[in-house]
């Protein structure tokens, strides 16, 4: 009775007791512990930390490519941008020089015009005066044959008669005075 | 017996040490070397954790990371910017062992926090092994890579010759009380955490009691959440420090 008591005194005084000081237990924990190192330094040495440092120097490498195309580009656009400041003074230049250059010739095509005009102008003034002095002698020859005409009639109703010639030269003289 | 005993109890029965112990998985009977046991399972869970982080996470291998990702080579450049200020450049090549460590431990504490887990780094055996693996492994690549010179280690030059041999045993003492020290820090706290929620979670019987249970439970598990990311953080801090002792042993 005495030994019984003892024994569950003993077995309840290893289960209050600590489990982590049953040696009983630590081969089993220690074979089980040294196979997890062993898998997880074989994942880690063999895939995971090799691909975790590919990405990361990938990343840097790529950053930095990123970083010195940002500074071409840069550099390009500034070119870009004095090529093209260049160019717009250039073509404001040649734009004033074609201005002018039109501008004359517009001018130097209105003068012609201008002279050529003038000139027609007086030919066709010349012209016209001489058509009014034709004219003008046109109207005298014809006043001078609508006299002859009517003085012819007007002798003949008076009842006498006159030949041409003594008209005519009645007329012209007539006329003169 | 004693389970009657138990019984028979009022309430109030606390058994926070409980949780840590360790059993076959499947059946009863004694824990050989090889048993399946709780132990199995949760290495097993971390280290499909591990996998699932680190190796699914990063499957995309992408320039812009997905979020998984972007934890897997948060994790990363975590340790190796560790390993890098406080053991150097050289010891680079060192960074899988460290690596290893590290992740092993934070997930493990990690899943430990989920409720009804078994965990394993609160465990004597296990955290004294990796301190033992660490100091084995650093004692060792001192004299590989120093010689007898490792032992200037211990020879503190810059005191005065007489106290010198007194200090070289000081020196020698600590040098071998590291792993204790290194592995008791981790699996105390550990441990402890686990404990005071469970005790916490004992009170939560009694009706009045249990609203302060609850908020002190909450309490103490944003703690452990802390904990169990520093203790990590300070096991492989340490392990680094050590590694520098060995790759430089000058006083």
């Amino acid at each position: 009775m005495a030994t019984a008591t003892h024994g569950a005194e003993e077995l309840a005084k290893a289960e209050a007791g600590m489990p982590q000081l049953d040696f009983a237990t630590f081969p089993n924990q220690i074979f089980w512990l040294l196979v997890t190192l062993v898998v997880i330094y074989f994942v880690l040495s063999k895939i995971a930390l090799p691909r975790i440092s590919t990405v990361l120097a990938e990343r840097s490498g790529t950053i930095m490519n990123d970083i010195s195309a940002a500074e071409e580009l840069k550099l390009k656009a500034k070119e870009a941008e004095e090529a093209y400041n260049a160019a717009l003074a250039e073509a404001k230049a040649q734009a004033q020089q074609i201005a002018n250059e039109t501008r004359a010739t517009i001018q130097a095509d209105l003068d012609a015009a201008t002279a050529k005009a003038d000139a027609e102008i007086s030919a066709k003034a010349a012209e016209s005066a001489k058509a009014i002095a034709e004219i003008r002698d046109g109207a005298m020859d014809s006043v001078k044959d609508v006299a002859k005409e009517t003085a012819k009639e007007l002798v003949a109703a008076m009842g006498a008669s006159a030949d041409a010639r003594t008209i005519t030269a009645a007329i012209t003289a007539r006329m003169k005075g | 017996m004693a389970t009657e005993a138990h019984g028979s109890e009022s309430s109030l029965v606390f058994h926070p040490m409980d949780q840590f112990k360790v059993t076959p998985l499947f059946g009863e009977g004694p824990v050989h070397w090889y048993t399946i046991t709780n132990v199995t399972l949760w290495m097993a869970i971390t280290v499909l954790a591990v996998i699932l982080l680190l190796v699914v996470g990063s499957r995309g291998r992408a320039i812009v990371p997905s979020k998984g990702q972007s934890i897997a080579e948060l994790a990363y450049g975590f340790v190796y910017k560790m390993i890098e200020d406080v053991t150097g450049k050289d010891a680079v090549k060192y960074f899988p062992y460290v690596m290893t460590l590290f992740i092993f431990i934070v997930f493990s504490n990690m899943l430990g926090l989920l409720p009804l887990s078994f965990t394993t780094t609160s465990h004597i055996a296990v955290t004294g092994v990796l301190a033992v693996l660490v100091f084995l492994f650093v004692t060792i690549l001192g004299f590989v890579k120093n010689g007898s010179k490792f032992l200037a280690l211990f020879w503190v030059s810059s005191a005065p010759m007489a106290v010198r041999p007194l200090l070289a045993v000081i020196e020698l003492i600590s040098y071998f009380v590291r792993p204790v020290s290194h592995s008791i820090r981790l699996a105390g706290n550990m441990m402890a955490g686990h404990a005071v929620i469970k005790v916490f979670a004992g009170f939560a019987a009694i009706a009045a009691i249990s609203p302060v249970s609850i908020v002190a439970i909450t309490a103490m598990y944003g703690l452990e959440v802390l904990v169990a990311f520093i203790q990590a953080y300070v096991f492989t801090i340490l392990t680094c420090v050590y590694l520098k002792d060995a790759l430089h042993p000058v006083h």
